[in-house]
């Protein structure tokens, strides 16, 4: 079975400078997908993105030599410098912790902002990228969509996402009580993070006059401000845009306050005391908590905006643990999938053995029959397949009820010895399939499924055998219909 | 007669008052119609009833501090109701409202003994003196209020803390700028009133200055608004430390106004016998 990993550095690992190093590089021209063909120990890879994380999420049998060659790839295509103590901003989850892991992306419930809206988004691009280089098969295909579906589950059986959202709009109420009127008023953001991009939008609904837009790298300030016909500022000068802006959304994600007391105190005059809103979205905070006593200057941060929307913090709690609970049941039922899926090769290679042996009699059985006709030896040929399928079928089942439980090792060895199994490992070593459908821009869960089912099919190569695969449970009828099928011709 | 319609009047401004009071916690817009057509209907009888006594008297009723207090009260009140068309700041009713009910009843209640010489409100100076001073005092009260309503904005945007009222108030820089608003119109002709007062009593006795209590205190009710004027346009002060000077200079106002009237002797003094 092949172990899922994923490696990466997000908001609370890494400093907001090596994050963007990271992104930076890799949003160069080469995709870094695009150099899975390069690497041997890594069968699929996904690669995400985002202002707060990067990560990549791959699949490979060999846990040491699949995280070198990652690592490898960090640091020759993306060109880190050596100096740089990479290991100590990653972190590395394995296969379940993986699974946990990418579904709390998914629900944004690792986000900086938890419950904003834009992860899931970017995920499915990223995934769309992944399935435009073809580098994601059965495993991660799966995985993906069923980080969509965990996100949607989320997403509509909590009030997360719901919060997020109402954040960004409270900040907005609040500056209209405080501003009344915004079409005149300018808004800086400092920092381009997810969060900051939903504040930015809805002030540019209530029809900001101005937005600036101070980020690190450039490249992604430009980027946001060409979205908001923004401007941008260089990053180490926002100070001086103190003077001319109402509203600052601030979410650099550094580790100390941007903003001091005095930074804003020394500008209030210049300002001739006209109010001064801050909206510090960043965790840890960018405004110093102090800046608040300034007159005429009002300082919220995440959890002051959290407080508005009248949610205390019990309930946020409660809501935290009730999407814990929904991720932990998925990642389970993926372990129930993947756990079947080693039963995979297992029941392919008894499928073959015995269509192996079915073809080698029917053959005999013609040779020395030599006067049968067309219809006759097909009659044959189905009434032999039919027998095998039938045959095969209860075991088939018992193997893949088996293999959803714990202990399905010694069921799997027991089949083997019972069919005098041989080199089942080798099934494993499919050769590398074209993705067989486009993806689908809203997956939902059970269209997931279906694709997982169909990838799966594609993986066995045997187009008869297929239908029974795809389901234990549709499995129970498909020994009659090809008989009745193949009649009709 | 004109004591039954300032009867009428007060009633009128009570109910005006209850009923912008209940708009405070229940945002209805026929509420405030309501009341602020009772506050008309008020004002209506309460500036019939001026009249009345004015065309009884030949002059301005000013000669107690129940008139005068009463006159200010009515001047507030339509000053109040123009505005509010202008505005539409519907809210500002439920704080405007209860100031005119305390006028009228303490003018009610204050001595109605004539101790000013009536000849001297027949002058034109004393006239525009005693107007342009109401006047300007009762768009002082108008930024008076709404500095209270500023302030209790701000306390609640400020401390994260929001009670029922945030709702209901408007924005911070609606309030600053109509209290902006007032104290821009209100200073000049605060300033005009004064400087008729000093020409009249220039006139009258050979002097500009007498060092009469209410003189003085007008003075420095007039230098803290003269203050707020300056900051706010020279410096810019606006929010929160504007709005507690126009709380202390209406409060000047309102010093100026009881006590120089009441207890101390001078030109402006109503006690009898201390002319």
């Amino acid at each position: 079975m092949p172990h899922i990993v994923l490696l990466g550095m997000n908001h609370k690992t890494a400093p907001v400078e090596v994050r963007e190093l990271l992104a930076a590089a890799c949003r160069k021209e080469i995709n870094p997908l695009h150099m899975l063909p390069h690497l041997e120990r890594v069968e699929e890879m996904v690669f995400l993105s985002t202002c707060n994380r990067v990560e990549f999420l791959f699949t490979c049998n060999s846990l040491s030599e699949g995280m070198r060659e990652i690592k490898a790839l960090l640091r020759t295509h993306v060109g880190l410098p050596a100096s740089l103590a990479l290991d100590s901003f990653l972190y590395v989850h394995q296969d379940l912790d993986a699974v946990k892991h990418l579904f709390m992306v998914a629900s944004s419930l690792d986000s900086m902002v938890v419950g904003e809206p834009q992860i899931l988004g970017q995920l499915k691009d990223a995934y769309r990228d992944a399935v435009e280089y073809r580098t994601v098969r059965v495993v991660l295909n799966r995985l993906l969509h069923k980080s969509f579906s965990v996100a949607k589950r989320v997403r509509t059986e909590t009030c997360i996402g719901s919060c997020a959202v109402s954040v960004s709009y409270a900040a907005v109420e609040l500056a209209r009580k405080i501003f009344g009127d915004l079409r005149d008023k300018s808004v800086l953001l400092i920092g381009a993070g997810e969060m900051a991009e939903l504040a930015a939008e809805n002030f540019l609904r209530q029809g900001v006059r101005r937005m600036l837009v101070a980020n690190r790298t450039l490249e992604r300030a430009m980027e946001l401000a060409s979205r908001f016909k923004a401007e941008t500022v260089p990053f180490d000068r926002f100070l001086e845009e103190l003077k001319a802006t109402d509203i600052v959304v601030t979410s650099t994600g550094a580790p100390e306050p941007v903003i001091g007391y005095q930074d804003v105190k020394s500008r209030m005059r210049e300002r001739r005391n006209r109010p001064l809103f801050f909206i510090d979205i960043a965790v840890p905070r960018d405004v110093n908590p102090k800046v608040n006593e300034i007159d005429n200057v009002y300082v919220y941060d995440i959890d002051d905006l959290q407080g508005v929307i009248d949610l205390n913090r019990e309930e946020r709690l409660n809501q935290a643990q009730i999407a814990e609970h929904i991720i932990d049941e998925e990642t389970i039922k993926f372990r129930d999938w993947m756990n079947s899926l080693s039963a995979v090769p297992i029941i392919v290679s008894v499928r073959q053995k015995a269509e192996a042996i079915r073809r080698n009699e029917v053959r005999k059985t013609f040779s020395q029959l030599p006067d049968l006709s067309d219809r006759e030896k097909e009659a044959i040929e189905v009434l032999t397949e039919s027998i095998i399928r039938k045959l095969l079928h209860d075991p088939i089942v018992f193997l893949k009820k088996k293999a959803r439980r714990g202990g399905q090792a010694l069921y799997m060895d027991f089949a083997q010895q019972l069919f005098n199994l041989e080199g089942v490992g080798g099934v494993e070593e499919q050769d590398r399939l074209p993705y067989a459908s486009a993806p689908q821009p809203e997956p939902a869960g059970d269209r997931g499924a279906g694709q997982g089912a169909q990838a799966q099919r594609a993986a066995n190569g045997h187009e008869g055998t297929g239908k029974s695969f795809s389901s234990s449970e549709r499995g129970r009828d498909s020994g009659e219909q090809p008989f009745l099928q193949t009649a009709k011709k | 007669m004109e004591s039954f319609f300032l009867v009428i009047a007060t009633l009128c401004y009570l109910i005006g008052t209850v009923g912008y009071l209940v708009y405070l916690f229940r945002d209805r817009e026929q509420l405030h119609r309501i009341s602020w057509t009772i506050m008309l209907v008020g004002a209506l009888f309460h500036g019939t009833a001026l009249a009345i006594q004015t065309v009884g008297s030949g002059h301005l009723p000013l000669t107690t501090i129940h008139e005068a207090l009463s006159l200010f009260a009515w001047i507030f009140v339509v000053t109040y109701l123009v505005l509010q068309i202008r505005l539409q700041l519907r809210i500002l009713g439920s704080f405007v409202s209860p100031l005119a009910v305390v006028f009228m009843v303490s003018s009610s209640l204050l001595p109605s003994n004539i101790v000013l010489k009536s000849e001297s409100f027949r002058s034109g100076w004393v006239i525009v003196h005693v107007t342009s001073l109401f006047l300007a005092n009762a768009l002082f009260a108008l930024a008076f209020s709404l500095g209270i309503m500023y302030l209790l904005q701000e306390r609640h945007i400020k401390k994260k803390n929001f009670g029922f009222l945030y709702e209901r108030l408007p924005s911070l820089e609606r309030l600053d700028s109509i209290s902006h608003y007032c104290l821009m119109s209100g200073f000049p002709l605060m300033t005009a009133g004064l400087l008729t007062g000093f020409a009249y009593a220039a006139v009258v006795w050979h002097s500009p200055w007498s060092w009469d209590p209410k003189e003085i205190l007008s003075l420095v009710t007039w230098i803290i608004y003269a203050v707020l004027v300056h900051e706010r346009l020279a410096v810019g002060w606006r929010g929160r430390r504007a709005a507690w000077l126009s709380i202390l200079g209406f409060s000047a106002t309102l010093v100026t106004f009881f006590v120089a009237s009441l207890l101390l002797s001078g030109h402006h003094s109503i006690i009898p016998g201390k002319m």
